[in-house]
């Protein structure tokens, strides 16, 4: 399935600095016109600018309103538009889908212009926090629920089936309501899926859950503890989180495995990813023969940008690791503290009944009941502290994973570049020496290779451009969303800390 | 580690309250203590004038001066305090000390200053403790004339006890054996009946309310434990966050610093919350069941008593019938039942002394640590939410 790319217009300068982005007026009327490439078929990008087709209606005219407004906007990094000459030369994005639909994912849901977010992502994302709070709302009006999950199934063959609730305005989904059963290897499907289009290319793709052989195990035979429904919840929990943070990426938002994946009621059953599969195994070595790659490939950073933001994920990857393990810690302790309480309850209320004094009595088993409440809100809070605080923690960590790997993508794309341009000027060398040789055939076979060699150099050199400029956007957006994500979920956690705080005062009274 | 105690003023017991009624004219108190390597120092003092230095052994040996001397054998033995014990938390320094190369400069510091705090805190209990051993002593109308207790008092040398040897504590170890045996066969002798309802319901009473008690403590413990581990693991969380946030160039810095400082905060009160518990709850169980232990040997005794009583009736009626040594059987039955009532009486003295003050004490303490707990949670929510709006204000 190799991917097909359509050779974007020549003839333009294609610096990446998007510096030229100054002049950010101009642009974005005419990212109006920016297309997506048509659905039939991989054509040529020259595609007139009517092609604002079938994928992306809805929130179209609602942009550009907001777009309007504002001068100097900088890009929600979400298309394939890369603005970078006065031209404005749309560039198509990745390629053709190699999965069921024959539709190409690329739209542009908001073509905003990234001016200058390169240099200083901060001083803009401060004042453009609101303007995209607002953006945010009126695009991503699409909302995912996973719930009810359904033993289906017995023995070893059993499963867990989630329903999949989405409700949504956006008007490329059929419906506004709908729901459908999905189980796990569905998810992990949808999610290779995606990564195999998108990765490459400089997206990140948020990371599935994590399969988890003994939990399933438990669930499959049946064990109907505690600790497979805490499994199973934590399972649901994540999918949730999964699916709603794939969905607020514009561009995997428009992707037609996304959409039937929500939508349609049977899907493939996605056989790849069983663990021990032919797909699996061909996976490990992949992941091993990336590792040994990873670890030769010398390349020359020419921009400091990625350099910084490599080291500072690094430093954030690790920093989160520690956190995180940490506040495990803090969920283990605070449910044994809630067990102990418990124990303690029960001791104090028998010491209350063999008391002979009967205020001294009554005033025991109050305490063993107060004891007991506590020791209930005491693992409640130790419920909060892991679903909040310690699963954020672990998402990041495994997206931060993915996010490496998209740097690790893009120098491999230059890689390629580099391999290209070197066999250019092999085959250059090859002319010359069959020009004074005087072979005339062979010349024009060289002169042929050379054509050849030359339009994959260049190819090359615009694969790797383009996947640094779509890591950078990412990058931005992956930051914006950080920030956000880690602030809500502070505040919730905080407060659920208030909650609990209060509920002990109320008890002690 | 040599470390002070000003244990005069602050180490008013508060595990359990002591009515010191009665003549107050013998005030026992422990002005200091120093603590050094294995032994702890108690500088003792009575408001007459008299100060001694005293090791823990020689509380001991007063102790069993009491339980061993026959006169005694009617009333509630204070129970002896605990051996001061810091193994625990040497240890612990110890393992901080060796260090953990993960653990930053701040941290270390931090974690020093709890174990140090811990420390503190068992020495200030030691030696509460042993004050109150000493200032029921000497509320006690009869226990206070003791002679031994004025040589542990008044005597300025080195009372030269040297602790239990290891034969000693077999020794003693066995005793207890035999006593529980004997306990057991003589409840178990048929025609042993008591006579009187209230040291029938007492005994019961009691045997069962110390299995709970101290049931009850271990559980309280534990409690306590858990609760200091978890106040404990919000160091190296805040740790975490502050260098995170330190590292952070957007507004999710001041987030972070904000919440690694409301971490500390609430690491201080957890610990606080925790310590309560443990002086309030723990500590007065554990009293406790000291205490009802020692009621119970009472009991013991004069149930030992009322064997013999009986069995110098049987002993008389004996001689009697073979009109043999009468007398010295009499004397004997007479000296048996002057015993067992003198005990009878004075155990239903002390056990209702016992009951009420359990019951003052209870309620004293349980009153307290539902105060403290709600002070403590009403501070954190407030941090809590001060921390929240500053959170929220930001953009």
């Amino acid at each position: 399935m190799a991917a097909e790319r359509e050779p974007p217009p020549l003839g333009d300068g294609k610096p990446t600095d998007f510096e030229d982005l100054e002049d950010g007026e101009d642009l974005f009327t005419s990212t109006v016109s920016t297309l997506e490439s048509s659905p039939s078929s991989p054509e040529p990008a020259s595609l007139p600018a009517e092609d604002i087709s079938a994928n992306s209606n809805g929130p179209k005219p609602t942009e550009v309103g907001l777009d309007d407004d504002r001068e100097d906007l900088f890009a929600e990094a979400t298309e394939e538009v890369s603005l970078d000459s006065p031209e404005r030369e749309p560039i198509l994005s990745s390629e053709p889908s190699p999965a069921v639909t024959p539709v190409t994912p690329t739209t542009l849901i908001a073509p905003r212009i990234e001016s200058k977010s390169m240099s200083a992502p901060v001083i803009f994302d401060r004042s453009r926090e609101e303007i995209e709070e607002e953006a945010n709302g009126d695009i991503f009006d699409i909302e995912i629920g996973v719930s009810d999950p359904e033993k289906v199934g017995d023995g070893m063959n059993a499963y867990m089936a989630y329903r999949v609730t989405t409700k949504t305005s956006l008007s490329m989904f059929s419906k506004s309501e709908f729901s459908v059963k999905r189980r796990f290897s569905d998810f992990l499907g949808l999610h290779s899926k995606l990564a195999s289009k998108y990765l490459h290319v400089g997206y990140i793709v948020p990371p599935a859950p994590e399969k988890s052989i003994v939990g399933m195990t438990k669930v499959k035979v049946g064990k109907e503890d505690s600790s497979s429904t805490e499994f199973v919840e934590k399972r649901r929990a994540a999918l949730e989180r999964y699916l709603q943070r794939t969905v607020k990426h514009p561009t995997l938002l428009q992707d037609p495995d996304l959409r039937q994946f929500l939508e349609s009621s049977e899907l493939p059953r996605a056989v790849n990813t069983q663990a021990l599969s032919g797909a699996g195994i061909l996976r490990m070595v992949n992941k091993a023969a990336d590792a040994v790659n990873k670890m030769t490939i010398k390349m020359n950073e020419s921009d400091a940008w990625f350099e910084e933001k490599q080291q500072q994920f690094e430093n954030l990857d690790q920093q989160l690791r520690k956190l995180h393990a940490s506040v495990e810690a803090l969920v283990c302790h605070r449910k044994e503290l809630s067990a102990n309480t418990a124990a303690f309850a029960k001791s104090a209320a028998m010491l209350g009944n063999s008391e002979d004094h009967t205020a001294l009595s009554r005033a025991l088993s109050q305490l063993a009941e107060v004891e007991e409440k506590i020791d209930q809100l005491h693992q409640e809070q130790a419920f909060a502290d892991f679903y909040m605080f310690s699963e954020l923690l672990s998402d990041y960590i495994r997206l931060i994973a993915a996010v490496k790997g998209v740097f690790d993508h893009r120098m491999k794309c230059w890689q390629k570049w580099e391999d290209a341009q070197i066999t250019l000027l092999k085959k250059r060398e090859a002319e010359a020496k069959m020009m004074v040789a005087n072979k005339p055939d062979k010349i024009q076979q060289a002169k042929n290779e050379i054509r050849e060699w030359e339009a994959k150099v260049q190819q090359g050199e615009r694969d790797f451009e383009q996947i640094s400029k779509t890591i950078r956007k990412e990058v931005g957006r992956f930051e914006k969303e950080r920030v956000k994500d880690f602030k809500t979920v502070i505040i919730k956690y905080l407060e659920s800390l208030v909650q609990t705080q209060q509920q002990v005062s109320h008890f002690c009274l | 580690m040599e470390t002070h105690a000003e244990a005069g003023k602050e180490g008013k017991p508060s595990c359990a309250s002591v009515d010191l009624q009665g003549d107050s004219s013998l005030q026992v108190e422990i002005s200091d203590a120093v603590s050094e390597r294995d032994k702890v120092k108690f500088t003792v003092q009575t408001k007459t004038e008299f100060s001694v230095v005293r090791q823990h052994e020689e509380f001991i040996w007063l102790h069993d001066a009491y339980v061993e001397n026959e006169e005694y054998a009617g009333l509630i033995i204070p129970p002896a305090p605990p051996r001061p014990d810091f193994e625990a938390s040497r240890e612990k320094l110890q393992k901080l000390g060796e260090g953990d190369s993960s653990v930053t400069r701040e941290e270390f510091a931090k974690m020093k200053q709890e174990l140090e705090a811990e420390y503190l805190a068992i020495f200030k209990k030691t030696v509460a403790m042993h004050e109150v051993f000493l200032q029921r002593l000497a509320a006690h109308p009869t226990l206070r004339r003791d002679h031994n207790f004025f040589v542990f008092l008044e005597y300025g040398q080195d009372l030269s006890v040297r602790g239990k040897n290891r034969k000693e504590l077999l020794g003693g170890f066995l005793r207890n054996i035999v006593k529980s045996a004997d306990e057991a066969l003589i409840t178990g002798m048929s025609g042993l009946k008591e006579v009187d309802d209230f040291f029938e319901h007492e005994r019961t009473f009691l045997l069962e309310y110390h299995t709970r008690i101290r049931d009850a403590c271990l559980r309280a413990d534990r409690v306590m434990r858990a609760h200091k581990c978890l106040a404990d693991d919000y160091i190296p969380i805040s740790a975490a966050l502050s260098s995170l946030g330190t590292q952070e160039v957007n507004q999710l810095r001041t987030s972070f610093l904000k919440l690694a400082e409301l971490f500390e905060r609430l690491r201080k009160l957890e610990g606080r919350v925790a310590s309560d518990q443990d002086l309030k709850l723990s500590d007065m169980l554990r009293y406790y069941m000291r205490d009802s232990q020692a009621a119970k040997d009472l009991l013991y005794r004069r149930l030992r008593a009322l064997a013999d009583y009986e069995n110098a009736n049987k002993a008389l009626d004996k001689a009697r019938t073979r009109n043999r040594e009468v007398r010295p059987a009499e004397s004997h039955q007479q000296l048996c039942c002057q015993r067992f009532e003198r005990l009878s009486d004075s155990a239903k003295q002390e056990l209702m002394d016992f009951k009420s003050r359990r019951v003052s004490s209870f309620r004293k303490n349980l009153i307290e640590l539902a105060e403290l707990e709600l002070k403590h949670a009403k501070a954190s929510t407030l941090i809590l939410r001060n921390t929240l709006v500053a959170l929220k204000g930001e953009p």
